[in-house]
């Protein structure tokens, strides 16, 4: 047997074959390389195929090593225990049995690194393919193990391997999130998770000391990418679906241990975020962060360094980071200094426009929503909101509204924003200070919701209505506004475009296009 | 005839008739009682026991007295009416009639020749005739004579025969005859008496005319001073009596036609006018007037040679030489020719509406605009929807074809933004026509426009300025529907469109900044009755301004979105060299700018940066005086205010933008500042309960249904009318079978009276036979 020239004799034939025939001569090979040892040198064939720069041709290799070795390995045919050279191979002293399991464990070797490098194959198929097969090599590998378990203690899963496959899936310069995603199947499985978890914090610690703290978008993205595929059990007796079974020592067995998934996800977690980050990836972190990442951590307080500088930030960063403060705060008894006065600072004309409005609002409603806020606070809120309302889009109107109904709805003393019938008869400037940072010293409490007044007159009908409401002493029920939140403009277009019963119709002539309105256009603009 | 037979009464009615009302009522066998479902206490009940046979009785007594009265009448065409006293009368004793006649009799008579009678005593008569005259003797017949006659025939017997015979021979006919001559003789002669009064008063009056003249010229001056002095001294009552009688009476003038009418007649004056062309245009001559039959003489030879024509060839004088008609023949062809041409080039009168866009397209295509208006205004009057079925869905298609080809015309390049000016009067005609489709197009496409923003607003999160077609479809909007209302199904969603615009797309060149100012003006225009606050266009006005402030440094405004207080696209409107503003001169923009901005060299970017910040600044000013009154104003206008006065420094700028700023500047201060703190609206105060019953009205039917006042009357007379036509029907059932049964009577009558006649014939022969054999068999 000498395997080097066996090579080269038939990588000729099995280049010049065409791909169909390939795929039927590799299905026979395969299968006769399974029944007999004699045709063990077609593997050669097999493995060549892999290399083809066919799409079609690739993937059915794949498919056919993936048979063959699952096959090998099932009837052990594969070496167990520490490999040697495949060099010293012939002159070690091994019977034919040895030499065989040998030689195909060594192909096997092959078949997995070129399979792993397929992972960074251009055609998403190819890819798919390839982390198809090798998560089952990991899944038969471990029921199979090919390490020697002498010693009992040891349980066995094909680490290694695996870690090879979350390196390659961690890309550093390709966007990997379509085969990440594929990925996410295997997350379900318990075992398979808590050691992804594991791989992902060695790679993460690894590539950036190597970078030294450098902003990596690209591996980064990677990163939170199967990151945030990672859903947590929140029981133990969710942890149910494993890929290996342990049928004797399952109960030692740490993938088997919610608290050590939480150790594992926390260490990941803050790992991966004491890095710098780019700021859109600060975005989406805080998007997650209060219901996948913060429950199913074993302490959640570590976060707090995080959040709170992200709170510094500013903008729709803090906008997000409240959410997360909300969560610490509310079910973890931290404290934070002028959380309020942050709060109010936070609200800028911006926010009726940026796409975390809705949001916001349902943490702000949030916040505000206990009777125990001192008065001078509720009203500097209820003023800032409506000054702000003066410039906002009409479906946030709909909402903010409402909201600053709320407001004084729950503090029954603010209600001498609207209705101070003791100096009813007293015109004065308004008192508030817009520009004040500080809720107290913002004269809110001396003042009137007049911008409320002046949003009665608002060009949208049903704004017009909200701001009525203010007219009249507030009905007693709170509005709720978790439906208003997400209100978009064009559903309000919708609303009114739906109306079919007939129209009054303009009754002045129309000669000219520019003509009405004042000639406002006409005295801008002219036709040609 | 005469006395109608006594009614005949059944004998359950004679029972019925001796029965007291009380004996009835008692009785169990007359009385029907009406179960209720329920008691309610206090509601008086009126049918709880019912007579049931008494009512019937009393329903066929009625029947009899008329129903059965006028049966019995049918095809009888007069009757005889005895009207002597007691005549009818069964209860009274023939004696005391006579007696009572008698009365009567000399009361009548009293009445009228004794009213004046002194003498009490009345006069007696024997035939009419007076006793006492009688007893007077004063008619002694001549004994002799009478003797003569009775004695003797002779003569006398004859003369008196003679003279007997003549009054005798004429017969009742004659005399008739005679009274009728006599009445003709009358009326003739009458006649005659009147025409002869008739003619004499003629003459009367022709005489008094002749002599008139004299008369009148001899009135002295004086009298006639006198009557003209009379005049002015007519009473002012008198005149204003006569002028209420002269007074112009409002005369019945022609009808205002209708709609219809109008529509009909228009379509024929088109159909006519396109005859008319059609003719021309293959060459007819004209008709002139309707055609009439020349008339033949009985010697025409029928050759076509007539005399009535001017034949001969007409000789004038033109340029000193003469010519022959022949030119003018000549002239005459060149006309019809001339007259083709034209026919050709004008547009045909009558149009058939466009099923579908490519013919509309077709329709229009290669015309001039005005000619488009032209055609689209026939198309519209040759289809008018009173002049055929189905004409009306074809104007309303016409509308969206229209409102598409608009589109059209105005995104294409460059955009025939005149010939869309020209079309306008005709979209409006239709809208008019068809509010509903009008509306529904329009809303249609205001959807689309709605939808695309929508799509690319969550694709990429900001969205590009509308096209010129938008913009157009935006400014026909508030063309053809009022602008002012609180909510309308299509200004409202138009105008939250333009604000979505102005608040979604970034402007990122000079080109969106020309749109956006040009969706400013409409929104604006939109709102300048109404007053509507606009928060969008106060943020892109502020924003646009702060793009032309030179340094972003501590600002002490925000700008809101899309607008940043820093980034890429913030510097459009500062001047690159402020020397060119010393050639800029306003100019209003073309419309088209929004879709093609190109500016090659430095000097003219910087008069479009000029123009657009001068528009600017004129709309803020425009929006200072729209919202002086409001409450927040100083609010809503500080952030334009800082900028103004702060940051932007106009000084390198022209004359006329200094002077837009400081003009707003002054509007903003001018202001009022102070406001009245806000208060609850003074609500009515809430009556006290009070405990007055609830009075409900009580319906003849059931249940209340209905709620308005008319409703409820509505339901009230339904109920009532058919509750009517009930009983009525149940009549008119219960009289035909009363009438079937009196029929089935008469009839069963009839014929065992006839029966009964027969028998006794029989009977009589059978005795007649047997008396007959008797004696046979006697002589026998």
């Amino acid at each position: 047997m000498a395997p080097a020239k066996k090579r080269n004799v038939c990588s000729e034939p099995t280049s010049a074959n065409t791909a169909k025939k390939t795929k039927i001569d590799l299905n026979a090979q395969v299968q006769q390389i399974i029944d007999s040892r004699k045709n063990a040198n077609n593997v050669f064939d097999v493995l060549d195929c892999l290399q083809s720069e066919k799409e079609k041709d690739v993937i059915s290799a794949i498919n056919a090593c993936s048979n063959l070795f699952v096959a090998l390995l099932e009837r052990k045919d594969l070496f167990i225990g520490k490999l040697s050279e495949e060099d010293t191979l012939l002159t070690g002293e091994h019977n034919a049995q040895e030499k065989y399991s040998m030689f195909m464990r060594h192909r096997y070797n092959d078949c997995v690194e070129t399979l792993l490098e397929h992972l960074g194959h251009t055609s998403y198929q190819v890819k798919e393919t390839a982390l198809v097969a090798l998560m089952k090599f990991v899944a038969v590998q471990g029921q199979y193990p090919l390490e020697d378990l002498n010693w009992s203690k040891h349980l066995s899963f094909p680490r290694a391997l695996l870690v090879a496959v979350v390196g390659r899936l961690l890309s550093q310069s390709e966007d990997t999130t379509m085969l990440i995603s594929r990925f996410q199947d295997f997350l379900e499985m318990a075992d398979v998770r808590f050691y992804v978890m594991g791989s992902i914090r060695e790679s993460v610690g690894v590539v950036m000391d190597k970078n030294k703290g450098e902003v990596m978008p690209v591996y980064q993205d990677n990163v939170f990418a199967l990151l945030s595929n990672i859903n947590m059990p929140s029981k133990e007796s969710e942890l149910t679906n494993f890929m290996v079974k342990q049928e004797d020592k399952h109960s030692e067995w740490k993938p088997a241990k919610l608290n050590e998934h939480r150790r594992s996800f926390e260490r990941l977690w803050l790992g991966f975020l004491k890095h710098k980050l780019p700021s859109s990836m600060y975005k989406k972190i805080l998007v997650i962060l209060h219901d996948s990442i913060l429950p199913h951590m074993s302490n959640p307080t570590l976060m707090i360094d995080f959040l709170t500088a992200a709170y510094d930030v500013g903008g729709a960063i803090s906008l997000l980071a409240l959410n997360g403060l909300f969560v610490l705060i509310h079910q973890h008894n931290l404290d934070y200094p002028d959380f309020y006065k942050k709060l109010y600072n936070l609200l800028e004309p911006s926010i009726f426009h940026v796409k975390y409005r809705a949001r916001f609002f349902n943490l702000a409603n949030l916040f505000l929503s206990s009777t125990h806020l001192p008065v001078y606070l509720v009203v500097a809120f209820a003023k800032r909101l409506a000054r702000l309302a003066l410039t906002a889009p009409p479906e946030s109107l709909l909402m903010v509204l409402p909201f600053i109904s709320n407001l004084i709805r729950r503090h029954p003393s603010s209600r001498v924003l609207i209705h101070r019938p003791s100096k009813a008869d007293e015109a004065c400037e308004d008192p508030y200070l817009m520009d004040e940072e500080d809720p107290i010293l913002s004269n809110a409490l001396e003042s009137s919701l007049w911008e409320i007044k002046t949003l009665q007159s608002h060009y949208h009908p049903d704004v017009a209505k909200a701001a009525m409401k203010i007219n009249k002493p507030l009905s007693v029920p709170e509005v709720d506004i978790d439906e208003l939140l997400e209100i978009t403009n064009f559903e309000l277009m919708e609303k009114d475009l739906k109306v079919t019963k007939s129209p009054p119709l303009e009754f002045e002539p129309a000669k000219k296009l520019l003509q009405g309105g004042g000639g406002i256009v006409g005295q801008h603009f002219c036709l040609v | 005839m005469g006395k109608p037979a006594p009614k005949k009464r059944s004998v359950a009615d004679k029972v019925r008739k001796t029965k007291t009302s009380a004996d009835i009522k008692n009785n169990p066998f007359e009385v029907k009682i009406n179960r209720k479902k329920f008691e309610v206490l206090g509601r008086k009940t009126k049918h709880d026991v019912g007579l049931p046979g008494v009512s019937r009785s009393k329903a066929i007594n009625k029947r009899k007295e008329t129903l059965l009265k006028e049966h019995q009448n049918k095809h009888k065409a007069n009757k005889f009416i005895d009207r002597r006293f007691g005549e009818y009368d069964t209860n009274m004793a023939p004696e005391d009639k006579i007696l009572e006649r008698f009365s009567m009799e000399r009361q009548r008579l009293h009445d009228k020749k004794d009213l004046f009678n002194l003498n009490e005593e009345e006069e007696l008569t024997h035939y009419g005739q007076s006793l006492a005259e009688m007893e007077k003797f004063n008619d002694l017949v001549d004994s002799d004579t009478e003797l003569t006659r009775s004695h003797f025939g002779g003569g006398g017997g004859l003369l008196r025969k003679r003279e007997g015979e003549g009054p005798r021979a004429r017969s009742r006919q004659e005399l008739i005859e005679e009274l009728i001559h006599k009445s003709k003789q009358e009326k003739r002669d009458r006649q005659v008496q009147k025409e002869e009064t008739f003619e004499l008063t003629e003459k009367l009056d022709k005489d008094w005319k002749s002599i008139q003249t004299l008369m009148s010229n001899r009135t002295p001056r004086a009298l006639r001073d006198d009557t003209q002095a009379e005049k002015p001294r007519l009473d002012e009552y008198d005149m204003r009596v006569r002028e209420l009688g002269f007074e112009m009476k409002a005369q019945p003038s022609e009808r205002l036609k209708t709609p219809e009418e109008l529509a009909r007649e228009e379509r024929e004056r088109l159909h006519k006018l396109e005859a008319d062309r059609l003719r021309r245009m293959t060459g007819e001559p004209a008709k002139k007037g309707p055609k009439t039959t020349t008339h033949m003489s009985a010697d025409d030879l029928n050759d076509g040679f007539v005399l009535d024509k001017e034949d001969k060839k007409a000789l004038s004088y033109k340029d000193g030489k003469w010519q022959s008609g022949d030119a003018e023949d000549g002239g005459d062809e060149e006309e019809l020719k001339a007259q083709q041409e034209a026919a050709k080039a004008e547009l045909p009168y009558t149009f058939a509406a466009p099923e579908s866009y490519a013919e509309f397209h077709a329709l229009l295509e290669g015309h001039s605009p005005d000619n488009q208006c032209v055609i689209l205004a026939r198309a519209q009057k040759c289809n008018h929807p009173s002049l055929g079925e189905g004409n009306k869905l074809k104007l309303q298609k016409l509308f969206g074809f229209l409102l598409e080809y608009l589109g059209e015309l105005s995104s294409s390049s460059p955009p025939r933004l005149t010939t869309v000016d020209k079309l306008i009067p005709q979209l409006f005609d239709l809208c008019q026509m068809f509010p509903i489709a009008a509306s529904k197009a329009m809303r249609g496409v205001l959807a689309d426009a709605g939808h695309d923003l929508e799509e690319e607003l969550e694709a990429d999160g900001r969205a590009a300025f509308p096209a010129l077609d938008t913009l157009v479809y935006l400014k026909v909007v508030s063309l053809l529907f009022p602008t002012s209302d609180f909510r309308h199904p299509v200004t409202t969603p138009a105008l939250l469109h333009i604000c979505q615009c102005l608040s979604k797309c970034p402007v990122k060149s000079l080109q969106d900044m020309t749109s956006g100012l040009a969706l400013c003006c409409l929104a604006l225009e939109y709102v300048c009755l109404s007053k509507r606050f606009l928060p969008e266009v106060l943020n892109f006005l502020c924003g646009t301004l702060h793009m032309a402030v030179p340094d972003k440094t501590s600002l002490g405004y925000s700008v809101v979105p899309p607008f940043r207080p820093v980034g890429k696209h913030n510097d459009l409107l500062l001047l690159s060299a402020p020397e060119s503003s010393a050639t800029w001169t306003n100019q209003t923009l073309p419309l088209a700018l929004t879709q093609h901005l190109e500016l090659t060299d430095h000097l003219h970017r910087d008069h479009h940066r000029l123009t657009c910040l001068s528009t600017c600044l004129d709309l803020v000013h425009r929006c200072c005086l729209l919202y002086k009154d409001t409450d927040a104003f100083s609010a809503v206008f500080r952030p334009v205010q800082t900028l103004l006065s702060r940051h932007l420094p106009l000084d390198a700028h022209p004359e006329a933008l200094q002077e837009l700023k400081s003009s707003i500047l002054a509007a903003i201060e001018g202001a009022p500042r102070s406001h009245k703190p806000l208060v609850f609206e003074k609500q009515k105060p809430i009556p006290l309960r009070m405990f007055t019953p609830k009075i409900v009205e009580v319906l003849d039917y059931g249940k209340r249904r209905g709620n308005t006042k008319v409703q409820r009357e509505m339901e009230r007379t339904k109920h009532k009318y058919k509750k009517e036509f009930k009983g009525a029907l149940r009549e008119i059932r219960k009289d035909n079978s009363f009438l079937a049964r009196e029929k089935l009577q008469e009839t069963m009558s009839r014929d065992s009276e006839r029966k009964r006649k027969v028998k006794e014939l029989y009977g009589s022969l059978g005795t007649q036979e047997g008396e007959w054999k008797a004696l046979r068999r006697k002589k026998k």
